[in-house]
């Protein structure tokens, strides 16, 4: 289980935000992966759903969703930790600007 | 009610024993050791149930301060001079998650040359880490700052961390007599620390979160707004104190024979009772002088000071301060509140006290004969050929 983005308004006012810096727990309303410049791919055929890369990344960003390994582009900031640790080499980093 | 012949230091201890907070933080420094080392004599004596953590930085001591405060509690810290300027990241950690935490400050010069004695440098540079900021001017306003502190920074329209600065060694280490109220009328003025500002088990929350440049200017409008409510929040516990305790105080700023004054002094913390005693002199002698004491500092009493010095010849701003390569600090405030109201009184600015030098009699009295000659400059007290135009 992660947290995903919810509730993306439009337009925010001062009333939509809380007066100290304490919310529901697992509250995402921003993007924040800009800087990522390489994505692991996962290799599904490959992959053996072992689960250590979600284990080991930094960011939670690695779940299951519909019996698959995913990943979360909205949140991954492109380390490679999981291609390291995938001892199956089912991660492969790809250029974003591809 | 008890009359105890207390320091400054003391006085704000028993002050804090009876605002009761739940945990005190704290790491000692010179001038502020006393007042943790009697809230620690308390704690063990069982006069006051605290939690005393002791920690092995100021660093550490307003972090500590923070996560105890982030589980609904009522907390306290103190320290001084380098040690403020050693928990400043923290400091704004504090006031940005909204922590009502009070802490004493020591008011210490800051190195180098290294010294251990009082100016106001440590606190005045850091009036924008968005904390409310009181100068007390005795032993008597320290414990009752420490107890209104907690009303006004607790307050859910405030919600905001209150930093008590006390002159070093003048006021922190100076025995005068205090009254000491009972702690049941405490009880009556002050109700228990109530926040959803808080880890909760039963609905699980982020806390401290981040916020991106999107979202992040709406987070600092609202703490500028919550520091702004303690005007309003000050004089309503200062109205709720004075029945119940006996001691009246006025807001932001305390103004001492201003009404007709023609030349008025504004300083801050405990050089205002000779400033006020200098004014004394010169009004027997025939002339019209006043003396300005700023209590508070954030929020500042833009419009208190206008209404006041309207119909002054000339004011003077004394402060223990010095932005070096501008001014004092104070100054530019008063200077700002003064043009805001579109007034053109000359302004004089006079340094004095840094690294604890005295302020003499003498030395006030100069500054009003300075005054009359109404010439805006910044003046340095005792340095020859200060005065900076």
């Amino acid at each position: 289980m992660k947290p995903y983005l919810r509730s993306i308004k439009a337009k925010w006012t001062l009333q939509d935000y809380p007066d100290n810096t304490t919310y529901e727990a697992g509250y995402l309303i921003s993007k924040n992966a800009g800087w990522r410049s390489i994505r692991p791919v996962i290799d599904t055929k490959k992959c053996s759903g072992c689960l250590q890369c979600y284990l080991h990344c930094p960011d939670g960003v690695i779940s299951k969703r519909d019996g698959a390994v995913a990943i979360d582009y909205d949140f991954c900031k492109g380390c490679g930790i999981c291609k390291r640790i995938c001892k199956l080499k089912a991660i492969e980093m790809e250029a974003e600007s591809k | 009610m008890s009359r105890e012949f207390l320091s400054g230091n003391e006085a704000f201890a028993y002050g804090i024993r009876l605002a009761a907070p739940q945990v005190i933080s704290a790491y000692p420094i010179t001038p502020q050791t006393i007042v943790v080392e009697r809230l620690s004599e308390m704690v063990e004596d069982k006069s006051l149930k605290s939690e005393f953590i002791h920690v092995e930085s100021e660093h550490s001591a307003l972090s500590c301060a923070i996560g105890a405060s982030a589980t609904g509690v009522r907390t306290f810290t103190a320290t001084s001079s380098q040690g403020l300027l050693y928990m400043a990241e923290c400091l704004v950690y504090a006031s940005g998650g909204r922590y009502p935490i009070v802490m004493m400050n020591a008011n210490r010069s800051t190195a180098l040359p290294w010294n251990i004695y009082g100016d106001q440098r440590d606190s005045l540079s850091l009036l924008d880490c968005g904390w409310i900021q009181a100068y007390a001017k005795d032993a008597q306003e320290s414990l009752d700052l420490a107890i209104l502190s907690y009303y006004i920074a607790e307050h859910p329209k405030v919600s905001t961390p209150f930093m008590v600065n006390l002159d070093g060694f003048h006021l922190t280490h100076t025995y005068e007599m205090v009254e000491v109220p009972e702690s049941e009328l405490v009880k009556n003025f002050l109700s228990d620390y109530n926040t959803d500002n808080k880890i909760d088990f039963e609905n699980p929350k982020n806390i401290a979160f981040s916020a991106g440049p999107e979202h992040n200017f709406a987070f600092k409008y609202k703490e500028h707004i919550g520091i702004l409510n303690a005007k309003e929040i000050i004089s309503e516990a200062e109205q709720k104190f004075a029945p119940l305790f006996g001691r009246e105080y006025s807001g932001l700023v305390e103004a001492y024979r201003c009404d007709d004054a023609e030349y008025i002094l504004i300083t801050l913390g405990s050089i205002f009772g000779l400033c006020s005693d200098v004014a004394d002199e010169l009004r027997n002698e025939g002339v019209k002088t006043g003396v300005l004491r700023l209590r508070y500092m954030r929020p500042f009493p833009n419009k208190e000071i206008a209404d006041i010095a309207r119909n002054a010849k000339a004011v003077a701003v004394l402060e223990k301060d010095i932005s070096f390569g501008n001014e004092g600090s104070v100054y530019t405030n008063v200077n700002s509140a003064l043009q805001k109201a579109g007034l053109s009184v000359p302004s004089l600015n006079f340094i004095g006290g840094l690294g604890g030098r005295d302020i003499s009699e003498e030395d006030i009295r100069e500054i009003f004969n300075k005054l009359s000659q109404g010439k805006t400059a910044v003046h340095f007290i005792g340095i020859e050929e200060g005065a900076i135009i």
